[in-house]
């Protein structure tokens, strides 16, 4: 694939890095010349200097043949304007943007943007798993973040331990997909008895989410 | 009519006082409250600090009752995420940016933006003095 990657930051540096040892073509477009320099010394002749929201730079390094746009830059306006453009005017395939701004996700799609990775609240999650304070932890989001997979660690003081996965009062939309105990991990059934120190993992709606937490904690 | 201004430069700043002046009411939005300098000294609208592509910011400038909106800050790109959010997030019926670069404005004015190129204008507008 030729992959055009915009921002030659230490995220633009390690993702066309990865690429090219995936055997990927990749030009990588940065405005500073001193980043340029690091990544001609390290990587190879796979930099050019400009500012990749301009048609005319774009133009001149072949992005019409591109397959893949990603924009990495740490300004969302910049990485929005990137995609557009790479859209619009060079019919690219497919184009991600990354976004510094959690706010900015949804308008992102709104706006045509493929794919939107969202630094910030990537970070959020994974020290979030770490925390040992919220029962509830996100997995995963998918479906343009209409639907997640969390999970609950059944406390010990949980009204449910004991009861049956079809005797919990789940909120609508919401489903339990995988339960880790001790014996290991099982695809529930109703009939499934929750025990303490059981991990429930279900697929539930954003809005849904302190629901479903309290059912399995008995907090809210 | 409301108007938001977004961008209180030189442009934005003297725009505002030219639409008040014609019996409008302006709200300005910048993220430096040192830019309210170019507003006229009689100037009486709302004078607001913030990001305009900050979705919280543009309904605190009240967008959502807005019939036009103006971005004309120094980033290209900033205007036409500004004028993006105004057109298909809160349906403003007039929009309209300031796009430096000419190809972009270009492409943005295909894709349906009311836009303003200050490089082709004065180009021409020098042309034609120079011309006669």
């Amino acid at each position: 694939m030729y992959i055009v990657v915009v921002g030659g930051g230490k995220v633009g540096y390690y993702l066309s890095k990865a690429l090219l040892s995936e055997g990927h073509e990749v030009l990588v477009l940065e405005k500073d010349p001193d980043k340029c320099g690091v990544i001609c010394d390290e990587l190879g002749s796979v930099v050019v200097r400009g500012d990749g929201c301009e048609a005319r730079t774009l133009k001149d390094v072949g992005t019409e043949r591109a397959d893949l746009l990603i924009a990495v830059t740490d300004e969302d306006e910049d990485n929005l304007v990137s995609c557009q453009v790479a859209k619009n005017k060079f019919h690219v395939p497919r184009t991600i943007a990354r976004i510094n701004n959690p706010k900015n996700e949804s308008l992102f799609k709104r706006l045509g943007i493929d794919v939107t990775v969202s630094s910030t609240n990537l970070i959020l999650e994974h020290i979030e798993e770490e925390l040992p304070i919220n029962p509830l932890v996100h997995l995963l989001t998918v479906g343009e973040g209409n639907i997640e997979i969390v999970e609950v660690k059944v406390p010990e003081d949980s009204p449910v331990i004991g009861s049956k996965i079809k005797e919990v009062e789940l909120p609508h939309n919401t489903m339990v997909v995988l339960m880790i105990g001790k014996s290991g991990a099982r695809v529930p059934t109703g009939e499934t008895v929750i025990q303490e120190g059981d991990q429930v993992i279900a697929m539930t709606q954003p809005d849904q989410e302190a629901v479903f937490k309290a059912a399995f904690t008995g907090k809210k | 009519m409301k108007i938001i201004i977004m961008g209180c430069g030189r442009v934005g700043g003297y725009l505002a006082g030219l639409l008040e002046e014609a019996g409008h009411e302006v709200v300005v939005v910048d993220m430096d409250s040192y830019s309210f300098r170019w507003l006229p000294p009689e100037f009486k609208g709302k004078a607001l600090v913030g990001d305009g592509t900050d979705e919280e910011v543009l309904k605190k400038a009240g967008i959502e009752s807005a019939d036009a909106f103006v971005s004309a800050t120094q980033g290209d790109n900033r205007n036409v995420m500004a004028a993006q959010i105004a057109k298909h997030v809160f349906n403003v019926p007039k929009v309209v940016s300031r796009i430096y670069d000419p190809l972009r404005e270009e492409m943005y004015h295909e894709m349906g933006f009311e836009t303003i190129s200050p490089t082709t204008v004065s180009a021409q507008m020098l042309r034609d003095v120079i011309l006669g």
